[in-house]
């Protein structure tokens, strides 16, 4: 594939969980994204999503077999945008604990847990945990700033904060620097990171694909933010 | 923690149906226009079920589930004559996120963990049909309510979490389309046997049956058909068209269902939200028109 004919984003196929979806989600923002497990495509792309459903150590061994390990960090240390949803949320931190020990990528320090039964609490405390739950900036970008506007500049930009989400996991990312934090969600009375960012990379542990128009934003978010880049880039070609 | 609320779109042919104990079914019209009317309204779920497919051995849902999933951004699970990983693959291809497994998981209950390490345990949903029996324990049953297994309900929906099964979709066949309340017996001690989420499904006829299978049944979600289906028929009136296969006397007759007022998305959000029952919120409170 020549540098001309590189798609602008590339969905990574490395047979974890539903591509469609999140395929349909671009399309219907009017992102043409492209599905993909070439190594050179993802290292030709603008920006690359990351999906997945699955097991943490199976992903790795999925991305290790396609070659795609140091592609990936690849896209995240030169910038480029790179949105990592679900378990692609959780594969972007360095380590997991879930069935034994595995290496993440490593682009976001800090690790996978398994979200805690809650005793006493019956139905409220499920494993996995399935449905729809509020998404909160962290109380520290909280304060001071009306609801909703610590997201300014990142994927979650225009959501009013407490907007619900669908999400389906039964473990959760902990970021080792609480300012990569960029959102956090309420699973009966325990509190989980359910979004991170680092630069142009950010992770969410729920689906926007499945979240409704909410969710949909988010895309419209992420291919806001490719086609601004792609301007800087076009405007320091021509100076 | 929230609670969903899904509805059930019960898929004949080219037909979205609803029948009572799952037979008798009549023709409601076309499944795609409920299935986005309720996306535009703020369910939280869809749920398409083929209830003739394990009975004819054929799965003809994939083309309709292409089709419908195309514009809805929220969770689908398919279920209806899913015998083998190549019939899951092929929903989750054409849009599906979760596929629904009963007879051929009963039949074979490897299937489940066969089905949970390939697509993930959140992708796979195991039905069970119940029927109360007449010693005060349910069995589970198979092609929508009509093959006895011989199989303890309870201890199949253990076995079933055991196996690596997400979600529990729990129907109870005696209450299913009567309109008469969710079997909330049946439901809490599956709900509080297992730790993954249970899903209740069958009897809802009035807002309150609703409030009540979460808050005494101990349900994660709730999964609703009759209710949702006839308010939403008094207000779009009916597609039917001339000719169509299957019982389409009752849309001719427009009658109304007797047992069953109807539910608006909005009106069962603000029935749970009253009741300090967590859910996301509707889009628009639509009640009756």
């Amino acid at each position: 594939m020549s540098d001309s004919a590189a798609p602008a984003i590339v969905i990574v196929d490395y047979g974890m969980g539903n591509l469609f979806s999140v395929l349909r989600a671009c399309q219907s923002v009017g992102v043409e994204a492209v599905i993909t497990d070439s190594k050179q495509a993802v290292s030709d792309a603008a920006a690359v999503i990351l999906p997945g459903v699955g097991a943490f150590g199976v992903a790795m061994e999925n991305l290790a077999a396609l070659d795609l390990i140091d592609v990936l960090r690849d896209v995240a240390a030169t910038g480029k945008p790179l949105l990592g949803v679900c378990l692609g949320m959780q594969l972007l931190m360095s380590e997991s604990h879930e069935f034994g020990h595995h290496r993440g990528l490593d682009i976001i320090p800090g690790n996978v847990v398994q979200l805690p039964l809650i005793p006493g609490l019956g139905a409220a405390s499920k494993v996995p945990h399935v449905g729809w739950e509020s998404v909160e900036p962290p109380v520290s970008s909280r304060e001071g700033h009306a609801p909703g506007s610590a997201w300014d500049g990142t994927l979650l930009e225009g959501l009013p904060g407490g907007e619900y989400m669908y999400f389906v996991h039964s473990f959760y990312c902990r970021p080792r620097d609480q300012a990569r934090v960029l959102s956090v969600t309420r699973y009966g009375t325990f509190e989980f990171c359910s979004a991170v960012t680092l630069g142009n990379v950010m992770g969410c542990q729920f689906h926007p694909e499945r979240s409704g128009p909410a969710g949909l934003l988010i895309y419209r978010n992420f291919s806001a933010k490719v086609a601004s880049l792609k301007q800087g880039e076009q405007r320091a070609g021509q100076a | 923690m929230s609670v969903r609320v899904i509805a059930r779109l019960d898929i004949k042919g080219p037909n979205l149906v609803k029948g009572v104990h799952l037979e008798g079914l009549r023709v409601l019209g076309s499944p795609e226009r409920f299935a986005q009317a309720y996306y535009r309204e703020g369910i939280d779920e869809l749920v398409y079920m083929d209830v003739v497919a394990s009975l004819y051995q054929r799965n003809s849902l994939v083309d309709f589930v292409r089709l419908t999933a195309q514009d809805i951004f929220i969770p689908l699970t398919v279920g209806g004559g899913l015998r083998t990983l190549e019939d899951i693959r092929q929903v989750l291809v054409a849009g599906a996120d979760k596929v629904s497994l009963n007879t051929a998981a009963i039949a074979r209950p490897d299937f489940i963990r066969e089905a949970a390490r390939k697509f993930g345990s959140s992708t796979v949903v195991v039905s069970i049909e119940a029927i109360r029996m007449p010693n005060g324990q349910y069995e589970a049953y198979t092609d929508n309510g009509r093959e006895r297994t011989g199989v303890n309900a309870f201890d199949w929906a253990c076995r079933a979490a055991e196996l690596g099964a997400g979600e529990i979709l729990l129907t109870s066949i005696d209450r299913e389309g009567t309109g008469k309340g969710f079997d909330l017996e049946l439901t809490r001690t599956v709900a509080q046997a297992v730790t993954i989420p249970v899903v209740a499904c069958g009897g809802a006829g009035t807002l309150d049956h609703i409030r009540d299978v979460v808050s005494r049944g101990a349900a994660d979600a709730v999964c609703i058909a009759s209710l949702l289906h006839y308010d939403l028929l008094k207000r779009m009136g009916t597609d039917y068209r001339a000719g169509e296969e299957g019982n389409v006397e009752f849309l001719k007759q427009a009658r109304n269902f007797s047992k069953v007022s109807g539910a608006a998305v909005g009106d069962i959000k603000r029935v749970l939200r009253e009741s300090a029952i967590a859910c996301r919120p509707a889009f628009e409170s639509t009640s009756h028109v």
